[in-house]
């Protein structure tokens, strides 16, 4: 059984088809990435498989259970239970230090454990930046703090949208490969990118027009290594 | 939060200000309306009574609450072969219940000093340190001689000095006053009687009502009543001054809360982002609420106590500067405070807070 399955899902806005007829399946610990241009509804998706809406028609499977059937308040608990989200714009807590960031999900996952949150700050690198806030962080360093908030509950998948958007080439190849090291650990990852070098990286890539699918690509020579075009 | 903060502690303030005046108004005012003269008074029941009775009857006051009680003794005597009225008392107890007399002069200290009515100076031309003689007629002293035509008098005779002019805009203007002891010496009868006694009494015309039954029932030589226009003014204006303290207190708490649900609606709405944050990475509807409720029951909490603190020190500069006297700290205020604070931010953060929970956690997808 795949972990994440899309079955001729819609989302109709009046006469806008943001979703329309979309077929996927992302099998667990898969490396999927999802392109596409502005209005194509990769963000309509995302908040879809994020459990933040709904589709208008179809099913959406996540680990055999139909989200589109469930309530608000049942959508929050796989959200929290099963998600991680990494954002492009980072959204930290400005008043909260990178380690208490991390604990935040776990306070509302289960219980903040500091000493969880320090080692997973350790995973990303940033063990040494654990007591600044974000304003004393770079660009790359709290979008590493994102991503260790995304990965501190063991989630069955990692949502990141457009992850590397405000990043450099510096820290777009540290994050992607946290990404790598995430992936080799059994974490399943969707990430939407308009950055064709992040979305080569991925096993599998799946190009959105107007609310449709219109390309899957699989990646033979996977290595979790981003190159970039000289 | 600096701004709601504020506004809770100035509520509070307030709040905890106004309840202080509100009840201590009743004590301050009472000393100030005891400035207007005598609450009670006292007659006697039967055909007359002592002082020795007045202080019994007294006694029933808590000693606390009386302002001061004035015997007197009223008899007819003569000055200059005129009638007058010669009222004798206890010049230290008339200062207290009759602040209001305004004394050319002295005031009555001692033996031989008499205090004269502005109406009677004027008839007889009489000033500060002018010496005179009162005549007083014991009766009996009158007789028929052997004829049954002459008439014999014995007069009583004193003399004394004019110490003051006593100017009250009434009728004690025709009288003149003497110490009890003066008035016994110059009649040389009834030692201890006293005609009439007023007491000015700091107390509410409710408890003073009660106060007066207690006497009748208890001291049969007295007969006490209420002076009906100074206490059912005392108690009209203090309604009036309590029911004023209260209107202001409400629509201060009411101005308090629009400021507090004003200031958590813009709080909320700069935190958009936050929330939408929070809820995307798993909390609740309930987790948002508790969370928010919790900050406004924190203000709630600072913004009391320290509303607590500045309420006592306003409604001590508010009592100086009115009444001229300091105000009692009640430790009860504090506590109830605080409690209405927190009820008052809880109460106008719900809407602001409700409205939290409606935010999408999909609009930091967004960027927005």
């Amino acid at each position: 059984m795949s972990l994440l399955e899309l079955k001729n899902v819609y989302k109709i806005y009046g006469e806008l088809h943001a979703l329309d007829d979309v077929n996927l399946k992302v099998e667990k610990g898969e490396w999927v990435s999802i392109m596409g241009p502005s209005g194509s509804g990769k963000s309509t998706m995302m908040n879809i498989i994020g459990c933040m809406d709904k589709p208008t028609k179809g099913e959406v499977l996540l680990d055999g259970v139909d989200i589109s059937k469930q309530s608000k308040k049942n959508l929050t608990a796989i959200r929290r239970d099963k998600i991680g989200l990494i954002f492009q714009q980072f959204h930290l807590v400005n008043y909260l230090t990178a380690v208490e960031n991390v604990m935040l999900a776990q306070y509302y996952h289960s219980i903040p454990d500091e000493k969880e949150a320090l080692e997973a700050l350790e995973r990303v690198g940033l063990a040494d930046r654990a007591k600044h806030l974000p304003s004393q962080l770079s660009g790359g360093e709290q979008q590493r703090v994102c991503v260790a908030r995304a990965l501190i509950n063991y989630p069955e998948i990692i949502l990141a949208d457009e992850p590397t958007g405000n990043l450099d080439e510096a820290n777009e190849e540290i994050v992607v490969d946290l990404f790598n090291k995430l992936h080799q650990d059994g974490t399943t990852l969707i990430v939407v990118t308009h950055d064709p070098e992040v979305a080569e990286v991925a096993q599998r890539k799946i190009v959105l027009r107007s609310g449709k699918i219109t390309k899957v690509e699989e990646n033979r020579n996977f290595t979790g290594k981003i190159r970039f075009d000289d | 939060m600096v701004v709601a903060l504020l506004s809770i502690a100035i509520g509070a303030t307030i709040l905890s200000g106004l309840v202080s005046i509100y009840y201590d108004v009743p004590r301050q005012m009472g000393a100030e309306f005891r400035n207007y003269g005598a609450n009670v008074i006292f007659t006697a029941s039967g055909d007359s009574f002592t002082v020795s009775d007045i202080n019994d009857a007294a006694a029933i006051f808590d000693s606390g609450d009386i302002v001061g009680t004035a015997p007197f003794r009223y008899e007819n005597v003569r000055i200059n072969e005129k009638p007058i009225v010669a009222a004798g008392t206890d010049p230290e107890g008339v200062k207290k219940t009759s602040p209001y007399w305004r004394i050319t002069g002295q005031w009555l200290e001692g033996s031989g000093e008499l205090l004269v009515g502005a109406n009677v100076a004027d008839t007889f031309r009489l000033k500060e340190g002018d010496f005179i003689d009162v005549y007083y007629t014991p009766e009996g002293s009158q007789s028929a001689d052997e004829n049954g035509e002459r008439v014999v008098v014995e007069d009583n005779i004193k003399s004394f000095t004019v110490v003051g002019i006593l100017d009250t805009g009434g009728k004690e203007e025709d009288y003149v006053y003497m110490t009890l002891a003066d008035i016994e010496e110059l009649t040389q009868a009834d030692k201890g009687r006293a005609d009439i006694a007023e007491l000015s009494v700091s107390l509410s015309a409710d408890e003073l009502a009660d106060v007066v039954d207690k006497i009748n029932a208890q001291v049969s030589t007295v007969h006490a009543s209420l002076v009906k226009r100074v206490t059912a003014s005392e108690a009209t204006v203090l309604t009036k001054l309590q029911a004023l303290v209260l209107l202001v207190t409400v629509v201060v708490l009411a101005l308090t809360m629009i400021c507090v649900a004003t200031t958590m609606t813009a709080v909320v709405a700069e935190r958009r982002k936050e929330i939408g944050l929070r809820k995307a990475i798993g909390a609740s509807d309930t987790s948002i609420i508790k969370e928010f409720m919790g900050e406004s029951m924190l203000l709630g909490l600072f913004g009391g106590i320290l509303g607590s603190v500045l309420g006592f020190v306003f409604a001590q500069q508010v009592s100086i500067n009115v009444f001229s006297s300091s105000i009692s700290f009640r430790p009860l205020l504090v506590p109830v405070t605080v409690l209405i604070s927190m009820a008052v931010t809880g109460l106008s953060s719900l809407m602001p807070i409700r409205s939290a929970t409606y935010v999408d956690p999909a609009l930091v997808l967004k960027g927005e």
